[in-house]
């Protein structure tokens, strides 16, 4: 049965990804929830909450409130907190019960907004999808209602390459879809940073890490937007419709970062959209034959779209053949099945997915259901959470094809089990 | 140093607003500090659903939720190393449009019973908040999943917060669904079990050793290896518990076997201990023990830990003990400069020590721990102070702090003493506490690695 999961964990659920989209941004997040949803998000999901001071909560919703229907308590309780808080927006957020009970959440928000002149938007999460679907939400909510026209800041959109070089100015180009859900490793921001600024471009906002609102408010005027993961993809969309503004999808991994460069650059001459990592990869498919002309890749990258797709663009300069497949929601274009990739759903298509695999690069999680293949861990912190967190790689810095050709095999069937005891102390 | 993302600092407590604390004089009940939207602190120590059910030998979890909601639990075991005891099956919209939850949860369970590589004796199933709301037929579920799989035990638990603060909470249905199975064995006299709680009963602690002083074998859930050894529980003459989680399904599977059942809450007063101790020897017909000389022992050692700790102030928090208020008072009553109390809400076993402590200490601290407020305020202030708990420790930002929960497990003066012994140690070699308290399940292993 699909929905049945023996043993692996789900992903990170759209609520925990959209309070990852919106943590650095000065607003409040308020989950419309009993209980769970918060503890959930800042245990598991959230690697910054101890620090920092991100207004998160949730609304305490009991069951009397949800069969009464008594939505002035959360208007009341969320209007109190706006006072004591100050944040810059409400955003709320919705989860399974006022989901099945239909709760008005755009009617509290412009009631929540009138009482506190703050703006307030529902972002239409239920707690029945992944980060993937719940950080696109937010991050398409903020391309939607923050970002500005570019003649209201500046007067004139980014200038393309020529005329910004008769300036001297650099293109700016903002990352799309960066919390530290796909991004935990120290130095992944820093990475994409001086990847901008080697390929002759400038960093605009970071959508969401180490940016503030009103830098991203700016985002139309950049001359283009690089996703860099299945997040930001929905808000790369909306910037397209709204501004015009091109975006590029992929990664700069090793071995790739040099096509992604010219890639961009293109699409800020050109003014059109480009996958990279497909792109490459359907390129050197066809230097080699074709599509499938040597078979199923051997080499199976399991995980989240971009990054997988720009690792596996990484082996493709490398001679390396190898599939994606990618377990989470709203991947639609972002995998080829052309190359072998596959969208899965459930437990049970992932472990199809992956046999027959020789190598699988992925979660070590994985491991679980692809017994007898090589596995090459790369922990994501969107599946198995602060469980492996010091071991989650800057995924710019990884040399895949070296460790594929030369790298110690590493256990395909076991995990790493605490010992009775371990990592407590009184 | 508390990293700044809202624009604003928070205002401080007074000026009109709501503040996250209130004085013992000015304390209401049950909640002194009024519920509005909720923070989470970062500190996990406590048990959740998943910790305790693990205890039940043999024992195979599901939970039968939506995805958001099912993160949490399903790493819970992951970081416990037991991802092989723990599987899910996911809602989705669709089912709710299907028919009442009946179908996925069926076939769902089916599916991951059948899977397994093993078939076990047990089986925890956990609906949840979404069940009760399209109004599941939870007997028809568990009917068919009995008919399909009658070597199974199925325990009807729930992970049902929307219930947590007008009914019966989650933690409740587990316990008694965990004791639900055991049934009347012929009865051992001299048989004793320790049943419900999340922590095993130490052998110095005053219960265990009335008990076997007596003669009395004491039987813990803890000790079961097996689903077997866990049933043969049912032979016991008298059930202990120190769980106010645990008491409520205790009583009904005690009286529905025809035995005794005991809640002996984990009491900081020192009448309060020689009552439970009182209430124990009466339904064994043993003779109370003289608690004179327990009593000095544990006068000496708190008057000790005062005189050490030379008015440091202290701050008690709800997780560390079960009785935070209880404790207060007997610190108080030592000498202790006790300034801070983090509790939300206050239950019926709290509210004569509440009492006295608005009348002898009415300028104490009640704080929330889960008011929006509590995540702008400064938490750097907290070098001088001791924190008898993790949240404490946490929110005032202290290095010296005791790391354990629910009384530790200890009961008795033999748990004052242990406390005494927990917070000199804790004053005299601090540690970190971003490394300790955002781990869960303090006592359970934790395989996580935490952000840097």
């Amino acid at each position: 049965m699909r929905q049945a999961y023996t043993i692996l964990p789900v992903y990170t659920g759209d609520v925990s990804g959209v309070c990852s989209a919106l943590f650095e941004l000065g607003g409040m997040v308020v989950i419309h929830d009993p209980s769970g949803c918060n503890s959930t998000y800042n245990t598991h999901d959230e690697v910054r909450w101890y620090d920092q001071d991100s207004l998160v909560f949730i609304s305490g919703l009991t069951d009397v409130d949800a069969i009464m229907g008594d939505d002035e308590k959360l208007v009341r309780d969320v209007v109190e907190a706006v006072r004591q808080t100050r944040p810059r927006f409400v955003a709320l957020v919705n989860s399974p019960i006022p989901y099945q009970v239909g709760c008005d959440f755009a009617a509290i928000a412009r009631e929540v907004e009138a009482a506190t002149g703050t703006p307030t938007h529902y972002l239409a999460t239920n707690g029945m999808h992944d980060y993937v679907r719940g950080a696109g939400i937010a991050f398409a909510a903020l391309a939607d209602l923050a970002v500005t026209e570019p003649d209201a800041r500046t007067g004139e959109r980014d200038p393309l390459p020529a005329a910004a070089s008769a300036r001297g100015a650099l293109p700016a180009v903002n990352v799309l879809g960066m919390t530290p859900l796909d991004f935990a490793a120290t130095g992944s921001r820093d990475s994409v940073a001086r990847f901008v600024r080697e390929a002759g471009l400038s960093l605009g906002a970071v959508w969401a890490e180490g940016s503030t609102l009103d830098e991203l408010a700016a985002s139309a005027s950049a001359a283009l937007n690089l996703v860099v993961s299945a997040t930001g993809l929905a808000a790369a969309r909306r910037l397209r419709e709204r501004f015009g503004t091109p975006f590029v999808v992929g990664l700069p991994t090793r071995g790739f970062s040099g096509e992604l460069a010219r890639a961009m650059r293109a699409s800020i001459a050109d003014g059109r959209c480009r996958n990279a990592c497909l792109d490459y990869r359907r390129a050197a498919a066809a230097g080699a034959g074709g599509p499938g002309a040597g078979g199923t890749p051997d080499v199976a990258l399991v995980g989240e779209p971009v990054q997988m797709g720009s690792l596996a663009a990484s082996l493709a300069a490398a001679g390396v053949a190898s599939r994606v497949v990618s377990p989470l929601e709203d991947t639609a274009g972002l995998v080829d099945e052309g190359l072998g990739d596959e969208a899965v759903w459930g437990e049970e298509e992932v472990a199809r997915a992956l046999s027959g695999a020789g190598t699988v690069v992925g979660d070590p999680f994985f491991s679980l259901v692809c017994a007898g293949a090589r596995l090459v861990r790369m922990p994501h912190f969107a599946l198995s959470g602060r469980q492996w967190l010091h071991e989650v790689p800057n995924l710019m810095e990884v040399d895949l094809a070296t460790e594929l050709a030369g790298g110690k095999p590493q256990d395909g069937t076991t995990l790493d089990r605490p010992s009775e005891g371990e990592g407590h102390e009184s | 140093m508390l990293s700044r993302v809202s624009p604003r600092r928070a205002p401080q407590a007074g000026g009109g607003a709501p503040a996250p604390f209130v004085l013992a004089r000015d304390a209401a009940l049950p909640r002194p500090v009024s519920n509005v939207l909720e923070f989470n602190a970062p500190v996990h120590g406590n048990w959740n659903i998943v910790h305790t059910g693990m205890l039940v030998p043999e024992a195979h979890q599901v939970y039968v939720c939506a995805d958001n909601c099912l993160r949490g639990v399903v790493l819970t075991a992951a970081e416990m190393g037991a991802s092989g005891r723990f599987s899910s099956v996911v809602i989705e919209e669709g089912d709710l449009l299907d028919d009442n939850l009946e179908s996925v949860t069926i076939e769902g369970v089916s599916d991951v019973i059948r899977r397994l590589p093993r078939r076990p004796p047990v089986v925890m199933v956990f609906l949840v908040c979404l069940h009760h709301f399209v109004g599941t037929d939870v007997d028809y579920v568990y009917d068919e999943l009995e008919r399909r799989f009658p070597d199974v035990t199925f325990m009807r638990c729930w992970m049902d917060p929307v219930m947590q603060k007008t009914g019966i909470t989650p933690e409740q249905r587990e316990r008694k669904a965990m004791v639900d199975p055991i049934q009347a064995l012929p009865e051992d006299p001299r048989l004793v079990s320790v049943l419900s709680d999340d922590l095993r009963l130490p052998e110095d602690s005053d219960v265990f050793r009335l008990l076997a002083g007596a003669g009395f074998e004491v039987r813990q859930l803890h000790d079961c290896a097996t689903w077997e050894e866990y049933l043969g529980l049912g032979a016991s003459t008298l059930f202990l518990t120190r769980s106010y989680f645990g008491a409520w399904g205790l009583a009904k599977m005690a009286a529905r076997i025809g035995r005794r059942a005991l809640y002996l809450p984990p009491s900081l007063g020192y009448d309060a201990i020689d009552a439970g101790l009182a209430e124990l020897a009466g339904a064994l017909g043993i003779d109370a023990p003289d608690t004179a000389p327990l009593r000095a022992e544990a006068d000496a050692a708190l008057d000790a830990l005062a005189s050490r700790l030379a008015g440091a102030p202290v701050a008690i928090d709800y997780l560390a003990v079960n009785h935070p208020l209880e404790l207060a008072r007997t610190l108080l009553e030592h000498g202790f400069d006790v300034r801070r109390v983090y509790v939300d809400a206050v239950g019926a076993e709290e509210r004569a020590s509440l009492g006295w402590l608005a009348a002898h200490a009415p300028e104490l601290e009640l704080w929330s721990t889960i008011h929006p407020m509590l995540r702008q305020i400064p938490r750097d202030g907290g070098d001088r102070w001791l924190a008898v708990g993790p949240k404490a420790a946490w929110f005032l930002g202290t290095d010296r702090f005791v790391n354990a929960i629910e009384t530790d497990g200890q009961w008795g003066y033999a748990a004052i003493l242990h406390l005494a012994d927990l917070m000199r140690d804790a004053w005299e070699r601090p540690k970190d506490p971003r490394g300790l308290v955002p781990r869960k399940g303090l006592g359970t292993p934790c395989a996580c690695q935490l952000p840097l």
